[in-house]
C-alpha cells in the first residue's frame, strides 16, 4: 500500500461519516454513498447495538476508522490502554483506511474531547514523529494524519503547515487525510491564500479528503472567524477549493462530515451525491 | 513564547483567566475570543455528552439546569478516557453533593438509573441459554451465568415511575416509596423494569454466585415468602440466564 504513496483501500468515491440513526437507510439504498467512515471511540465498547451495526455495515461497505481520542500531538505519552483499543478495533475490523488527527486532547490522563492546536516547530515535529511511528508499530499499518481547522496560531511556529505534515508524512511513511473545508477555515482565520496552501501541500501523500460545514463568526477586531462545526451543508468556496485540488491531485476518497444537527438520509446523500460530481472532471 | 500544553489545558478548563501569551490571529492580533472557540468546544462537547449520558436528568431539570451543571461538573471531573459513553461515572455523586439539589433527593439514583442504562447497551453480547429441558430441581440447584448487560440498581425512592414518568407518554405520576430496578437487554434496546419485594436480595445472590435455592432463602430472609418464579420469568424473557452451572 505505502508504495502508491497513500495507503488507504478506500476507493476514489464518495463516502459519508456513519450515524446510527441512518442504518436502516444507507443499507436499503446507500445512492451515491460508497464507503463508510466511524469514528473509533465509538465503536470501543464491548458489544450492544452499535458493534452490531458495524459489523453489519462492513460486510457491505469499505469502512474508514477515523479516531478522535489519541492525542498524537500530546507532549506526554501516548496512552497506551487507547493504542490497545484501536488495534483491537483495526484487528477485528481490518478497515480499508485508518487516520487521525495532528492535533492533542489528553494532558495531565484529562480528555478534553476537541482537537487542540500544536505550533509547528523542530520539538513538535520530533514528537509527532515519533508518535505516529508508535502508532504504526503498534497497529500494524499505515496510517493517514489529518490536517486541523485553526482559530490562532501559535507565535513560536517555524514551519508552514503543508511543510510540517509533508515532512511527518516523509519522516513516518504516514500518508495524509486532506480536510478541504479545514484548509478553508484556517486559510479565512490566519489570512493564507487556501489555493497556496494546496500548491505546497504534497498531494501525492493524500489517501482521503474530507469535506463538512463551517458556521461563520468573527474575532475582536471584526476579522472573519470560521469554525469548523460539521452542522450543515458544504459551502460553495470549498466545493471550489475540491475542484482545485482534484485537479492536481486526481480523483481521491471524497467525504461528507456531517456531525451535528444531523439532517435526515436524503439530505446527507445528496451531499454525496454532489461529492460523486466533483470527482468526475478529475477523473 | 507560545504556551505549553499545561498552559493551555489550564486556561481553556478556566473561563475566567487570561487568554495565554503567544498566540495570535492575523496581523499579529492576540488571540483574544479566538482562544474562546476552543473554550467553547471543549465546554459545549462534554455537556452534549453529559445531556446524551444522563437523559432522564436531562429531562427532570431542563436544559437550562442541565447545561449549568454540566459545565460545574466538566470542571471538577474532566474525562480520564477518550471514551465518551463512559464519561459520567461520578455525576450521581456530584448531584448529591449540591446543597441546592438536596430538595430532590431521588435524583442521585435517576442517574444511577440513567448510567445502568447506558452501561446495559454497551455491554457484551450474550446468548441466552436453552433452559426447556431443564429440569426444575436441577435449576434449583444451579447458580446462573447472567448476561452482562444485566444492571440491577436499590433505591429508596419510586425511581422506575419517576424514569417512566419522564419517557413514557401518559404513564403514571410516580407515588413515594422504595423501588428497586433490573435492567435487561433482550436485543439491543436496556429496557428497565421495576423488581418485586425480594427481587433485588434474590438477584444480588445470583450475580454473587449463589444457588437459585439459596437466592431463594436469601430473599426470604429479607422478604418472607418471597416467590422466584416471576424473577426468573423476568430474566428468561429478558434473554438475561446464558448458562447453569450445577452444583451436585
Amino acid at each position: 500500500m505505502l508504495d502508491t504513496g497513500h495507503p488507504t483501500r478506500l476507493p476514489a468515491a464518495p463516502g459519508v461519516g456513519f450515524k446510527p440513526q441512518h442504518f436502516a437507510a444507507i443499507t436499503e439504498n446507500p445512492g451515491a454513498v460508497r464507503w463508510i467512515e466511524i469514528h473509533a471511540e465509538n465503536y470501543m465498547g464491548d458489544g450492544g447495538r452499535p458493534l452490531a451495526q458495524l459489523r453489519a455495515l462492513a460486510e457491505r461497505f469499505p469502512v474508514s476508522v477515523h479516531g478522535v481520542g489519541l492525542s498524537i500531538g500530546g507532549e506526554g505519552p501516548l496512552d497506551p490502554d487507547h493504542l490497545a483499543r484501536l488495534k483491537h478495533l483495526v484487528s477485528w475490523l481490518d478497515p480499508a483506511s485508518f487516520s487521525e488527527h495532528l492535533a492533542w486532547s489528553t494532558h495531565d490522563s484529562h480528555f478534553l474531547n476537541d482537537l487542540l492546536p500544536l505550533p509547528y516547530t523542530k520539538d513538535t515535529l520530533t514528537r509527532v514523529a515519533a508518535h505516529i511511528d508508535q502508532v504504526q508499530d503498534n497497529v500494524g499499518r499505515p496510517m493517514l494524519l489529518e490536517n486541523p481547522s485553526s482559530y490562532l496560531a501559535f507565535d513560536d511556529s517555524t514551519w508552514s503547515e503543508p511543510e510540517f505534515l509533508a515532512e511527518l508524512s516523509k519522516r513516518t511513511d504516514c500518508g495524509l487525510l486532506l480536510d478541504i473545508n479545514n484548509v478553508f477555515i484556517s486559510a479565512t482565520n490566519l489570512g493564507f491564500s487556501p489555493q497556496g496552501y494546496i500548491d505546497a501541500f504534497p498531494l501525492d501523500r493524500v489517501g482521503e479528503v474530507h469535506l463538512g460545514g463551517h458556521d461563520e463568526d468573527h474575532d475582536d477586531h471584526g476579522a472573519p472567524l470560521l469554525i469548523d462545526s460539521h452542522g450543515r451543508a458544504v459551502a460553495d468556496p470549498v466545493w471550489a477549493l475540491l475542484a482545485y485540488t482534484l485537479a492536481r491531485s486526481g480523483p481521491r476518497p471524497l467525504l461528507i462530515e456531517w456531525d451535528t444537527d444531523v439532517p435526515d438520509w436524503p439530505v446527507l446523500e445528496a451531499e454525496a451525491a454532489r461529492a460523486a460530481h466533483a470527482l468526475v472532471p478529475a477523473g | 513564547m507560545s504556551p505549553d500544553q499545561t498552559t493551555f489545558h489550564a486556561a481553556l478548563l478556566d473561563p475566567e483567566s487570561a487568554v495565554p501569551e503567544g498566540l495570535s490571529g492575523p496581523d499579529n492580533h492576540p488571540a483574544g475570543r479566538r482562544f474562546d472557540v476552543y473554550r467553547n468546544n471543549v465546554a459545549v462537547s462534554l455537556t452534549e455528552a453529559l445531556h446524551t449520558a444522563f437523559p432522564t436528568i436531562a429531562r427532570l431539570l431542563g436544559k437550562q439546569n442541565m447545561d449549568g451543571l454540566a459545565r460545574l461538573y466538566l470542571r471538577a471531573h474532566p474525562p480520564q478516557t477518550p471514551l465518551m459513553m463512559h464519561y459520567g461515572g461520578a455525576f450521581p455523586d456530584f448531584l448529591a453533593g449540591m446543597p441546592q439539589l438536596a430538595h430532590l433527593g431521588y435524583l442521585p439514583d435517576i442517574a444511577r438509573l440513567d448510567l445502568a442504562m447506558r452501561r446495559a447497551y454497551h455491554a457484551a453480547d450474550a446468548a441466552p441459554a436453552d433452559l426447556s429441558d431443564i429440569a426444575p430441581e436441577t435449576l434449583l440447584q444451579s447458580a446462573l451465568s447472567l448476561a452482562p448487560a444485566m444492571q440491577l440498581i436499590r433505591s429508596a425512592w419510586p425511581i422506575h415511575a419517576i424514569w417512566r414518568f419522564n419517557t413514557e407518554e401518559g404513564a403514571p405520576k410516580p407515588e413515594p416509596g422504595p423501588e428497586d430496578v433490573v435492567i435487561l437487554r433482550p436485543a439491543y434496546d436496556p429496557l428497565p423494569q421495576r423488581l418485586p419485594p425480594g427481587g433485588a436480595a434474590f438477584l444480588q445472590a445470583l450475580v454473587d454466585g449463589a444457588t437459585v435455592a439459596a437466592a431463594h432463602e436469601t430473599a426470604c430472609t429479607e422478604t418472607p415468602g418471597f416467590d422466584p418464579g416471576p424473577v426468573l420469568a423476568l430474566l428468561i424473557r429478558g434473554a438475561a440466564i446464558t448458562g447453569l452451572a450445577n452444583q451436585d
